[in-house]
């Protein structure tokens, strides 16, 4: 067993209105950054998960995110488990 | 008299106002505590507005996991009517109770004003009191109420006729179609975003509220919910 | 514990050493530190250093004020708690009592508006909900610099969004409040935060901790390094370095909040506890402190004890962190369990952190160590008290004495009306109220957008109406008469309501006492509201003095902010301010004078704030508010609504435009050709002059509407009638007229902060 950090990135779904997505990015124009665009606002979770394998890690993490973490109706969400597991028990990074 | 649960999850702000309301429309209502598993036999379940834990993650993410709406989802399932207002609209939509889901405000601000909505199914447990067509003043008091939903199933709430209350005029928070409240297809379960047990009475303005739950009371009521009775934990039809 | 009792205590192992530069860090001057080792007859711990400095800081221990602060009545009949506990209680009828108290933030909220303002929203709350009382309004007094300036429009923004979602999730609905936009404070925001509660009188505790041996509980959140110092911090001149200082800065959590409330109520029914404490300015050091010294007890606590947001935490630390939604519980000695038990059911913990003992100290320690040890009532009563030099500013009194100069060709009367109603302070204050939920708890009987707010108590046939005043231009030009000004007009709000005012919170809001016209501005206006409260029976409860809002740019307008609660007696009959039915009769009570000193009219068309405000005649205004109460009461009025910015004209523009969800305004004809000759038409329309209000009433009752004005030596004039829905706003003057259609004013004064804030 180890300890992986996972980090999860929730997004809202690219076809629905993200409308801070749109306040940002008008924001942005009126600070001069007229080059940006398509801007998009999700969630950004950090976690530690205890598992034997990074793959089974990866595993649990999306299945949290199926149950709670995002809504599968409005969210999309992807999962990168950190590459350097540590051992259990160790601190985290 | 049918006997109406309340239940008060921590974070629940709207649970007294609804559980007045109940009463004065002659229910006996009483709470239920969010760990208990027991709706001691409801003829109704109202899940009020609030901020369940905050609204921290996405509104009624978490509370959809209190251990009491494992016993809301079954009441359901043997027919029994669910009401969930705002936040417990909210609630509903993340347990898969109700289609779509509610998101923030299109204007980015929570917005506390009186509009206008039109009644679109009277045929549902909550709105039987009420005439299709008619137009009610209610109040809304919410930031994450831009109801969504994809194509298929607006589709599906369109042929089944799943809208219930609509906006008039003003769209508050640019939901889709605007969809102020919508039923599941078997029409026992209702989910509305404006606080019918805010205007219940002459001193508040008006009453095109109360009728939400004098339906509640209504013999005529399309559901059978007072031949539903939770027996050892069960639901049985009797 | 018991073994070191009495011999002083210790430093902490990695205490900094006493220098007279840390003392001076922590805001105590050299007198003030002998007086220190005086009372403990040795040098102080690290620990002790920074209670003395949070409890003798201007925010705790009023030494600038207390002597002024002295002079407020504060008995009646009504008053059931006066000034010193968490909030102040007026009794209403059934056994019913009404708590409310008002607070400043205006530091953190300067700094961080957001979390500045939600946090404040959240102190108000506990102070309310710690005396039994169930929060049902939320008020905010709020002053900014024009939004014309982006930061002034971020504060702003930031505010509201931090009030909002804090009150919204606690469920307690915004009610009422106001907002000003002046250059004076800009840099300088005030975010004055009212909290009103309903309790019935026999479940009133006090936060006077009491029973040697009973236990003191930690209840709510963990306890992290957030906002150490918070109290010194407000008790200082606003700097560059101030900026740098936003890890003091609390971050609120309404969620724990909400449940605090329902585990205190709880607590406090259960007859388990004897006292209950928010751990708010100066946290665990001032809830302790005061609640043993309020009992006349010492307490005894073992900090290491203390749940902790983050490991390595020193006694320092712990004693002065002003996180939030933490509360201090004395329970009864054989009722921890009991107390644990309430608090898991609301997911919140209570731990046992110390006692109540009998030899009077104020003792802390870390496991065996005596870190603190003080004598409890000394530290709180023997805080030096300062009598500061008070000499008027010789620039004030030439403004006073000032005329502003005669500028370009002055624009017609419907234009200068519709310029007055474009300025923020006097336009719809819709984009606010609008993002705070003001109608949970479903007892709103009169929303946000009238004079005051009024709601009902269940299962009664009472309400209470809700207000908070202040026009700080008067106070600026003649403080005694501001002061009286901001209490009177107030009153006025209340009773237009049809409610009874009963007693007042205030919120006194000033620059650096130490500077003479800063405190004789302070010394002055608290003179006119002292003699205010006793004209019109409105003691005074409470309230929260709040100096030092200074910053590079000078002192702030002197704020003295006055909360007000009324009793409706028949909530049924409570009079909204707008016209709602044409045919109706409209009388204009009160007298006006030429009284265009320090008004909206010069501010907005000459940039000139000067010449000398409008007298409060406080007989006058004693008169009036009988007479609005006595129509309500009869019920005889359809509409009310006081006038004062922008004088009669911006009233009645007001009675015509009618609130914000009404599809469309009323037109209202308005004959004023008989008022006194020597009056100019900017007289008649803008003069501020007090004792006024504006009524409708059905033409049947119009002369039952004329004797009782009569009866109560009130001027009333029957100035014309209410006209068709979405008609014409006619004012008719001897010398010039305003007549434009209803619906162009409404445009200009619902999309006047809108328009500025890009919505």
């Amino acid at each position: 067993m180890g300890a992986f950090r996972v980090e999860i990135r929730v997004m809202p779904r690219a076809s629905l209105l993200d409308p801070q997505g749109q306040a940002v990015e008008h924001a942005l124009h009126a600070l001069g950054f007229a080059e940006a665009a398509n801007v998009r606002v999700g969630k950004h979770l950090v976690l530690e998960v205890t598992a034997p394998t990074k793959e089974e890690a990866a595993v649990r993490a999306r299945t949290m995110c199926d149950r709670l973490l995002a809504n599968p109706v409005t969210e999309d969400f992807s999962v990168a488990v950190d590459t350097a597991g540590r051992p259990e028990g160790s601190p985290l990074g | 008299m049918k006997r109406v649960a309340v239940v008060v999850f921590p974070g629940s702000n709207c649970d007294a106002d609804t559980l007045d309301a109940a009463q004065a429309a002659g229910s006996d209502a009483y709470y239920v505590w969010h760990r208990d598993t027991d709706l001691q036999q409801a003829d109704v379940v109202v899940l009020p507005g609030g901020f369940s834990y905050g609204d921290y993650l996405r509104s009624g993410a978490i509370a959809r996991f209190s251990p009491v709406m494992a016993a809301v989802a079954e009441h359901t399932r043997a027919g029994g009517p669910v009401l969930g207002i705002c936040n417990g609209f909210q609630i509903l939509c993340e347990a898969g109770l109700l289609p779509g889901a509610l998101m923030r405000n299109a204007g980015l601000k929570f917005l506390s004003r009186p509009v206008r909505v039109r009644v679109e199914a009277a045929d549902t447990p909550f709105t039987c009191r009420y005439e299709r067509g008619e137009e009610l003043v209610v109040p809304i008091a919410h930031g994450d109420g831009r109801y969504v939903a994809d194509q298929k199933t607006l589709a599906e709430l369109r042929a089944n006729a799943q809208v219930v209350w609509r906006y008039v005029g003003d769209n508050p928070n640019s939901s889709v179609d605007g969809i102020a409240g919508v039923c599941n297809a078997a029409r026992n379960v209702v989910g509305i975003m404006p606080h019918p047990e805010r205007r219940n009475a002459p001193a508040l303005g008006g009453q095109d509220g109360a009728r939400v739950f004098l339906s509640m009371e209504a013999r005529n009521a399309t559901q059978p919910a007072s031949d539903v009775r939770a027996v050892g934990g069960r639901h049985l039809r009797v | 514990m018991t073994g070191s009792r009495g011999k002083g205590a210790t430093p902490f192992p990695g205490d900094p050493p006493i220098t007279p530069r840390l003392v001076q860090e922590h805001n105590l001057t050299e007198a003030e530190y002998r007086r220190i080792e005086g009372m403990l007859g040795r040098r102080p711990t690290f620990a002790e250093l920074g209670i003395f400095s949070a409890l003798w800081s201007e925010h705790c221990s009023y030494k600038h004020s207390k002597p002024i602060l002295k002079t407020f009545p504060t008995t009646g009949p009504h008053v059931v708690q006066g000034p010193g506990e968490n909030a102040g209680v007026l009794r209403l009828p059934d056994g019913w009592a009404v708590a409310f108290k008002i607070e400043s933030h205006n530091h953190p909220s300067a700094v961080e508006p957001y979390q500045g303002a939600a946090t404040g929203a959240g102190g108000i709350l506990r102070d309310v909900f710690t005396m039994g009382a169930r929060p049902v309004a939320l008020l905010n007094s709020l002053r900014f610099g024009p939004l014309e300036e982006p930061r002034n429009r971020y504060l702003f923004a930031g505010v509201v969004r931090g009030i909002g979602d804090y009150g919204n999730c606690v469920g307690v609905p915004t009610l009422g409040g106001e907002v000003d936009f002046a250059s004076g404070y800009s840099g300088n925001p005030l975010v004055n935060a009212m909290c009103v509660g309903l309790l019935k009188e026999r479940e009133l505790i006090t936060a006077a901790a009491h029973g040697v041996g009973n236990v003191l509980l930690a209840v709510g959140a963990r306890t992290g390094r957030d906002g150490i110092h918070g109290a010194s911090f407000a008790s200082e001149e606003l700097t560059h370095e101030s900026e740098q200082r936003r890890p003091q800065v609390q971050v609120g959590d309404p969620f724990t909040e909400k449940l605090l409330l329902e585990a205190s109520l709880e607590l406090i029914h259960s007859g388990h506890i004897v006292a209950i404490q928010d751990m708010g300015a100066a946290g665990l050091t001032s809830s302790s402190a005061e609640m043993a010294a309020r009992g006349g007890v010492g307490v005894e606590i073992d900090l290491s004890l203390v749940p902790t947001r983050e490991p390595g935490m020193t006694p320092y630390e712990i004693l002065l962190s002003e996180s939030q939604e933490r509360m201090l519980v004395v329970a009864k000695a054989d009722r921890v369990a009991e107390v644990q038990a309430i608090a898991a059911k609301w997911e919140l913990t209570a731990t046992p952190i110390g006692r109540v003992t009998a030899d009077g100290y104020y003792r802390a320690t870390w496991k065996q160590q005596v870190v603190v040890e003080i004598p409890g009532q000394r530290l709180i009563e023997d805080c030096p008290v300062y009598h500061p030099e008070a000499a008027e500013d010789p620039a004030i009194a030439k403004l006073r004495s000032a005329c502003p100069s005669p500028a370009s060709p002055l624009p017609s009367p419907d234009e200068a009306l519709l310029r007055l109603l474009d300025h923020p302070s006097l336009a719809s204050k819709r984009w606010l109220f609008e993002q705070y939920d003001s109608t949970v708890q479903a007892s709103t009987v009169i929303a946000p957008g009238g004079d005051a707010g009024v709601v009902r108590v269940r299962n009664a046939e009472f309400g209470i109406a809700v207000t908070t005043d202040c026009n700080s231009r008067y106070v600026l030009l003649n403080p005694y008469e501001g002061g009286k000004a901001a209490v009177a007009e107030a009153a006025r709000n209340i009773a237009c309501t049809g409610a009874r005012p009963l007693g007042i919170t205030d919120c006194l809001n000033f620059g650096s006492p130490e500077r003479p016209a800063v405190f004789y501005q302070f010394r002055e206006a608290c003179r006119g509201i002292a003699d205010a409260c006793r004209a019109l029976s409105t003691p005074v409860t409470g309230g929260n003095v709040s100096f030092y809002n200074e910053s590079p740019t000078g002192a702030v307008d002197p704020t003295p902010v006055v909360g007000m609660v009324g009793l409706v007696s028949r909530v049924d009959r409570a009079v909204p301010s707008h016209a709602r039915q044409p045919g109706d009769v409209v009388f204009i009570f009160g007298d006006t004078r030429p009284e265009l000193g320090g008004s909206a009219l010069w501010e907005c068309l000459h940039g000139f704030v000067g010449g000398e405000p409008p007298a409060v005649d406080l007989a006058t205004e004693r008169r009036l508010v009988d007479l609005l109460v006595a129509g309500a009461e009869a019920g005889l009025f359809r509409s009310a609504h006081d006038c004062s910015q922008g004088g009669l004209g911006v009233a009645v523009a007001e009675v015509a435009m009618g609130g914000p969800y009404q599809p469309a305004g009323f037109g209202l004809d308005i004959d004023l050709t008989s008022y006194a000759i020597r009056l100019t038409p900017y007289d008649v329309l803008f003069s501020e002059s007090h004792g006024r209000a504006v009524i409708t009433c059905p033409p049947e009752r119009a002369s039952a509407v004329l004797a009782l004005a009569q009866e109560h030596g009130v001027p009333a004039h029957r100035a014309g009638a209410v006209g068709p829905e979405n008609g014409v706003l006619r004012v008719r003057l001897r010398d010039g007229a305003i007549e434009q259609p209803v619906a162009r004013f409404r445009e200009v004064y619902f999309e006047a902060i809108p328009r500025r804030m890009g919505d």
